[in-house]
């Protein structure tokens, strides 16, 4: 009876090895009965989520590292103070060298912080009531941004109704400029929130904040200028293309005439071009005429077409180097690298058109590797039916 | 042996048998029962029926002392030196001082129980106050619940009137159990699914140094709160409904989960809504935002008061350092 009694209770408390040598100390000299199979053993452990380590884990192991620092420090002779991460990492490549390819399974030593996953700190203080009013919705930084944005609205609203109530309402004011920025992206303001941010809730997001910017009174100066900024924090600035692109200088030789140098490439062909200024149009290729280094019509019009496009072809020399590929790609290497020159001479409006012809763009198109099982890239073998 | 709920901690009774609490916990005391107390009330039932056998009928009786010598903690000394052996040494010296802080946090925590209103709550809202506030005005005749029909004055061209008589009573019991849980440093959860009113009960909840949930309710909030929050997160100890519907017209989750919980709820009731799972049912008009303006007034009211009477109490009995006076500033 006792035994059937203490099996059953093994049973209920079940997992917990340790919980037969409590019976056998209550029950005082009950043989061990509990036998269960490994089934019982066996845990979710995908369930458990990532392991866990406590605060007092990571401080521990940061005081390690420390100490650890100022011993290798000393190991190499250098200065225990001013010992940055790049000394240790320098210093354990030379103790432990390595000939392993994988770059993470070298030796390793790095701040805790960079080795052990961030934590989230526990939101709740020693007597259990925790910290933000609105931890049990579950994404309490995500919806007290909500909380905060409705509170502007609200704010904004009523003091238009006061206004309008003393007749001071002036119909002016304008909303937020918003012409060159964009609204961040889902990922952003997980980034900001810190938290899961669902579609749906960025879409709610995106709604109220269209609604506050909307507002009238949203970009006036005054109090409501801190909404302005405030809002301005959740939108991106969008470059303009063209302005990114590099333009070469101008450079004045021995004589004062200008010229511009510029590189290009095309497959495996590198070129570099000269283009001077007040001459008559010659086009030198490697030292010979264009028209003896391209003799096919094609690469000819391919190298002019950049002066042409420009109406600079009377104006300029080209003087140009070319090496590698075939005489297409070298032909293209010169055509990008006369494009490139050619910045240098014009203006913000053709730049942008030249731009838009697609003779800035680098073509990136280049030899696809042959697989193995097939002919070539994509031809394969002949399919035989049997 | 009785299935009553449980008011103590699991691991408070197995500390009554020595070693068996040193060694070993289960995973249900691993959490403080009074936390989960579903979960000490299940377990307990079980236990009570595998505790049979000579061991068994000991421990039984044992158990039953325990639990009503915990209910009871004046009378631990006596429930424990009938014990014998199984009992954790009973004569363990406490310093006077800590006798001494114990007593006054009985005294702290007993005397509120002795007065009716010792928060003066009535004292807050009139029967006028709730008519202003349109309090009284309920849907219409096809909206009703059954359930609701003792709560009626009447029907007037075809929209329900609720009996202020009784919301004024009801209310005055509801604020007084908030007060009292206020008083005692429970944690209240402020639950509404009107988007209408929702940044309102946010801010009150704020401004009471409460907790609100007027958002999407994941369903494991309450009932798998260790896995959604992390272990050991202590639960409300009250939730507030002030709508008990959510955005289809169905009651709110949080209703039975609460009720599935053990957890105590008030809840603001309107004439379609079920008024059964709720401890404390209030009804009352939901929708109007005067009346809802004027709930969160008077739940905010409360909530300050208790937790000021609190602060008072702890000064009054000398366990609480008098803060410093603030600097004065030219």
């Amino acid at each position: 009876m006792a035994a059937s009694c203490a099996r059953t209770v093994g049973s209920l408390f079940g997992k917990c090895g340790t919980c037969s040598s409590n019976i056998n100390t209550i029950t005082s000299r009950l043989s061990r009965q509990i036998c269960s199979s490994s089934a019982l053993h066996r845990k979710n452990l995908a369930a458990a989520g990532p392991e866990k380590f406590t605060v007092e884990f990571i401080q521990k192991q940061v005081e390690e590292f420390n100490i650890g620092k100022r011993h290798l420090a000393n190991m190499m002779g250098e200065d225990t103070e001013n010992f940055t991460q790049e000394d240790i990492d320098r210093s354990i490549a030379y103790l432990f060298p390595s000939g392993l390819f994988e770059k993470r399974a070298r030796p390793l030593m790095k701040h805790p912080e960079e080795i052990f996953p961030r934590q989230r700190a526990v939101q709740w203080g020693e007597d259990g009531r925790p910290f933000h009013f609105l931890f049990y919705t579950g994404k309490q930084s995500y919806y007290s941004l909500m909380h905060e944005i409705y509170a502007k609205i609200q704010g904004l609203e009523r003091q238009q109704d006061r206004l309008r109530a003393k007749g001071l309402l002036s119909s002016d004011a304008k909303p937020l400029s918003l012409g060159s920025s964009r609204w961040i992206i889902k990922e952003e303001l997980e980034g900001i929130v810190m938290e899961t941010v669902t579609d749906h809730d960025y879409q709610r997001f995106l709604q109220l904040m269209e609604r506050l910017a909307g507002l009238p009174q949203a970009g006036a100066e005054g109090a409501e200028g801190g909404e302005g900024v405030w809002v301005l924090r959740f939108r991106q600035q969008l470059e303009a293309q063209a302005s990114r692109q590099a333009v070469a200088a101008l450079q004045a030789d021995a004589q004062g005439r200008a010229f511009s140098t510029a590189e290009g490439r095309r497959k495996t062909s590198n070129s570099s071009v000269v283009l001077r200024d007040g001459g008559s149009g010659r086009a030198t290729v490697n030292g010979s005429e264009l028209l003896s280094y391209f003799p096919v019509f094609q690469d000819r019009e391919q190298v002019m077409f950049p002066l042409q496009f420009a109406g600079v072809l009377g104006r300029l020399d080209v003087e140009a180097q070319v090496s590698g590929g075939g005489r297409s790609s070298q032909a293209g290497a010169v055509r990008l690298a006369i494009s490139r020159a050619l910045l240098g001479f014009l203006s913000e409006r053709e730049m942008e058109n030249m731009r838009q012809a697609g003779l800035l763009t680098p073509d990136p198109r280049v030899r696809e590797r042959d697989k193995p099982g097939q002919e070539g890239a994509r031809r394969k073998f002949t399919w035989k039916k049997r | 042996m009785s299935q009553r709920s449980v008011a103590c901690t699991g691991a408070q009774v197995l500390r009554h048998f020595g070693d068996l609490a040193d060694q070993w916990q289960p995973d249900w005391a691993r959490f403080p029962a009074q936390f989960y107390p579903i979960w000490q009330h299940r377990h307990w039932q079980r236990c009570d029926l595998l505790w049979v056998g000579t061991l068994a009928s000991m421990a039984a009786r044992v158990l039953t002392k325990g639990i009503w010598a915990l209910c009871n903690p004046r009378f631990v000394p006596v429930g424990c030196s009938s014990h014998g052996h199984l009992s954790v040494a009973a004569a363990q010296i406490k310093s006077p001082q800590i006798q001494a802080d114990i007593n006054a946090t009985d005294k702290i925590l007993s005397q509120p129980l002795e007065t009716e209103d010792f928060f003066r709550l009535s004292e807050l809202f009139s029967l006028k106050d709730l008519f202003d506030a349109r309090v009284h005005l309920g849907h219409k005749k096809g909206c009703r619940h059954r359930l609701m029909q003792p709560y009626l004055f009447g029907c007037r061209l075809d929209q329900d009137i609720i009996d202020l008589d009784q919301t004024v009573e009801h209310l005055r019991l509801a604020l007084n159990f908030t007060a009292h849980v206020a008083y005692r440093g429970g944690i209240i959860l402020f639950v509404s699914r009107r988007r209408q009113f929702s940044h309102l009960v946010e801010s009150t909840a704020r401004d009471c140094g409460e907790y609100a949930h007027t958002r999407y309710w994941q369903g494991g909030l309450l009932t798998n709160a260790p896995i959604q929050y992390g272990p050991g997160v202590r639960l409300p100890d009250l939730v507030v409904f002030l709508s008990t519907l959510n955005n289809v017209f169905q009651q709110h989750v949080g209703v039975r989960d609460a009720a599935k919980m053990n957890i105590p709820t008030v809840g603001m009731v309107d004439t379609n809504c079920n008024p059964s799972l709720l401890t404390y049912p209030v009804p009352g008009n939901d929708d109007t935002p005067l009346a809802m303006e004027l709930y969160c007034r008077l739940f905010k009211i409360t909530v300050n008061r208790a937790k000021d009477k609190r602060q008072q109490m702890e000064l009054l009995h000398g366990l609480m350092t008098p803060p410093p006076p603030p600097t004065q500033s030219s």
